[in-house]
């Protein structure tokens, strides 16, 4: 539960994306692409969930990627190499399903880009033809290009100011991908994580396409074992608990309206903490 | 016959805006008076109607005596957490119900039973301030043994409390950062204050169980790895960890939370000590609970205590299919509900909930039921009024119907054999399940039970695995 290494992967104004390593020897062994950690920063913490973004069996660490948003992630922000966080337990949820499917793209918004990283590498492994596409608020904010770049046999960026790569949306790239007939034929399965509209523009989308689509979705979760329900989602109209039955789920089925206001839920209180602790 | 004797409580207004424990317990003085009611029977019934097979006629007697040492060693040669069960076991319905003193086709103890839990509390208790323990066996054949127990629940502690009485090295897993299972996350400090179930839990680490949180067996490590690190027997008291939801319109709307969840966030999170704990939790103005056991009474009470320390008016209704007799919870967390300010109404079944532009709940759509015939429960099945809709103001909604199996390890074990509920499948003499060594017991076996009955399958593996140690 150390922290090993700690590194502002990008920041504007006050928004920073921090990356940490944590040694975690069982969870390290275990973890799979499309997996997550829940974690706890002090003793009068919240529970909060992070995907496992890599690990590193030989020095038994695990890596995550947050963007400080809430008080949770703020405080972990600020921990340092040499600090241990209170609780850390995984990996939880069901492993993305790895397979040859041919040609993928992954799509990662925001912080949501560290999510798709090991789904990309994991896809590449099992010789699978990448084409990424990231999008970034702004140039400042974009995260893991090199890397996701190395993997990728295509590879685009998007910033919604313009300052780095097309300016525009992922959503804006991918359509054009999809609108070239022959292309969209030969496109097997779409993978996104991002903010909630965007996984549901891309949905709308390849829907159209029929192209296989899975997102991993950030629901509000407590024990992340299925014990309380916070995090109950309706994907094809049936209810399910994104901690034990996904994180992923088929995009084309996921009630998006009602994610969205669920998620919602805490919103006042998130920022009243926030002020309180001026941080 | 001497009219029974009252345990004292903390009066209403001094419950309703803290998480304190209601029930203040005996003194010695009311505890020697209580004992004195016994009558001692010949042939006591009591006894059969504790899960554990306590001596109840002998503690008493040793109470009479003043002799409270020889009474809490009684009760521990059964019992491993006398504190806790004298505070959470529904003794109404077991150990008191079978007392010869209850009327014959009475549901539930009638009032001038002996008060056994109160009496078995105020010796737990008496051990804990004088440190009483019992003390590890010398017999060294056990000490090279190793078990895992999984989940620190009632089940657990008290598999891992039976083992390590006799030398046997016990590691209990956990999956949650604190330890006690429902004791911890579902049953409210009111019930059973932390202070005593930290050192009920304390006294296993006298008899050096060691502990390991944040830990999922069937995630962080598999049965097998356990094996393979050398652990020679395993004990699952995994608990019925799944909430159960209605199944109607509605029901993901915001602010209609699980028991589980809202329990928890409570609970284990400290969620009604926000913002100093971070976890938040919603209060609402009108709140509903649905649900008849002891679950629903202390989501209630809980929400009760959230409104009143937000400085809202109390208003929580509890909703509930049948009527008061049917209720499974126990009488005394009733009669605590209603004092507290508890509005029950009986006889409605939800049948949807209607949201706002924002998703958040706001009605609650019922229908009215009357009792039909008797179930396989043997309580009146409820049945709906048709045309009988009317419809509930709300603004946060608490579901407390039960539970259902965790799968977290079973459906990665598929060697570990299971029933049409997901339930772990054990031999009903030794408590093992389809694999070899491997033992279950507590919810995770035969469904919901009470804690007392949790650790009665706990004691009987218990015994199986030190048999089963020995053979091998």
């Amino acid at each position: 539960m150390k922290i090993l290494h700690k590194e502002i992967l990008a920041r504007s104004n006050n928004l920073y994306i921090i990356r940490l390593e944590i040694i975690a020897p069982e969870i390290s062994r275990k973890a799979k692409a499309g997996q997550f950690v829940v974690l706890m920063v002090n003793e009068k913490g919240e529970r909060i969930p992070l995907t496992i973004v890599d690990k590193d069996i030989e020095n038994a660490t695990i890596t995550l990627i947050f963007q400080e948003a809430g008080l949770t992630t703020k405080l972990l922000g600020r921990l340092n190499p040499g600090d241990s966080l209170y609780a850390l337990v995984g990996p939880l949820g069901n492993p993305t399903e790895i397979e040859r499917y041919g040609r993928v793209i992954l799509v990662g918004g925001g912080v949501g880009i560290a999510e798709i990283y090991p789904v990309a590498k994991a896809l590449k492994e099992k010789e699978n033809q990448i084409t990424t596409i990231l999008g970034a608020r702004t140039k400042d904010l974009l995260i893991l290009e090199e890397k996701l770049k190395k993997i990728s046999d295509e590879f685009y960026i998007t910033t919604d100011d313009g300052t780095y790569g097309r300016k525009g949306f992922v959503t804006d790239i991918l359509e054009e991908l999809l609108s070239s007939k022959i292309k969209a034929m030969g496109y097997k399965l779409v993978y996104a994580v991002g903010p909630i509209p965007m996984m549901r523009r891309i949905s709308e989308i390849t829907s159209s396409y029929n192209i296989k689509t899975i997102v991993s979705l950030n629901a509000v979760m407590v024990d992340a074992t299925g014990m309380c329900g916070c995090c109950r989602v309706t994907v094809a109209g049936k209810t399910y608990f994104s901690c034990i039955d996904g994180p992923e789920f088929d995009a084309h089925l996921v009630d998006w309206e009602e994610l969205k206001k669920r998620n919602r839920i805490y919103q006042d209180k998130e920022k009243h903490i926030c002020n309180l602790y001026r941080i | 016959m001497k009219q029974p004797i009252k345990v004292k409580e903390l009066a209403v207004s001094q419950r309703i805006n803290n998480f304190s424990e209601v029930v203040l317990g005996y003194t010695e003085n009311e505890a020697l008076q209580e004992a004195e009611r016994c009558l001692q029977c010949k042939n006591p019934q009591c006894i059969s109607g504790c899960p554990v097979g306590i001596d109840i006629k002998r503690f008493i007697f040793q109470i009479t005596q003043k002799d409270y040492q020889g009474a809490y060693f009684t009760i521990r040669e059964k019992n491993n957490f006398p504190s806790i069960c004298g505070r959470v076991c529904p003794a109404e319905y077991q150990c008191r119900k079978a007392c010869i003193l209850t009327k014959k086709e009475s549901n539930f103890a009638s009032e001038e039973t002996i008060n056994i839990h109160f009496l078995e509390r105020f010796i737990g208790d008496y051990g804990i301030r004088n440190n009483l323990e019992v003390s590890q066996s010398k017999d060294n054949r056990f000490f090279r043994f190793k078990v895992a127990v999984v989940g620190s629940g009632p089940a657990g502690l008290s598999c891992a409390g039976e083992l390590a009485r006799k030398g046997i090295k016990v590691t209990i897993f956990e999956a949650l950062h604190q330890l006690g299972g429902v004791l911890r996350y579902g049953i409210p400090p009111f019930r059973l204050s932390r202070d005593i179930l930290d050192k009920e839990i304390e006294n296993l680490v006298k008899l050096k169980v060691e502990f390991v949180p944040n830990c999922i067996i069937g995630k962080t490590i598999s049965l097998n790895e356990l094996f393979k690190e050398g652990f020679q027997a395993i004990f699952l008291g995994l608990g019925a960890g799944t909430p159960l939801f209605l199944g109607i319109p509605g029901e993901n709307l915001c602010n209609i939370y699980s028991a589980n969840e809202f329990l928890t966030r409570i609970n284990l999170m400290s969620a009604y000590r926000f913002p100093e704990f971070h976890t938040p939790i919603n209060v609402g103005k009108n709140i509903i609970v649905i649900g008849g056991g002891n679950t629903a009474m202390d989501a209630a009470r809980c929400a009760l205590r959230l409104q009143k320390i937000n400085g809202l008016n109390p208003n929580v209704t509890l909703l509930y299919r049948r009527t008061e007799v049917e209720m499974p919870a126990r009488r005394l967390e009733i009669e605590h509900a209603k004092e507290e300010g508890v509005n029950f109404r009986f006889l409605v079944q939800p049948k949807r909930f209607i949201g706002d532009e924002n998703g958040f709940v706001k009605k609650v759509i019922c229908l009215e039921c009357r009792l039909g015939e008797p179930d396989a429960s043997g309580r009146r099945r409820p049945v709906e009024v048709e045309g009988s809709d009317f419809e509930i103001e709300t603004d946060l909604v608490i579901i407390a119907i039960g539970l259902k199996a965790n799968q977290v390890l079973t459906s990665v074990t598929p060697e570990l054999k299971t029933d049409k509920y997901k339930d772990i499948i054990v031999d009903p003499e030794t408590m093992q399940t389809s694999i070899k060594n491997v033992f279950a017991g507590g919810d995770i076996v035969g469904g919901e039970g009470t804690v007392i009955e949790a650790m009665g399958m706990a004691k009987k593996a218990g015994s199986s695995i030190i048999a089963s140690l020995l053979n091998n």
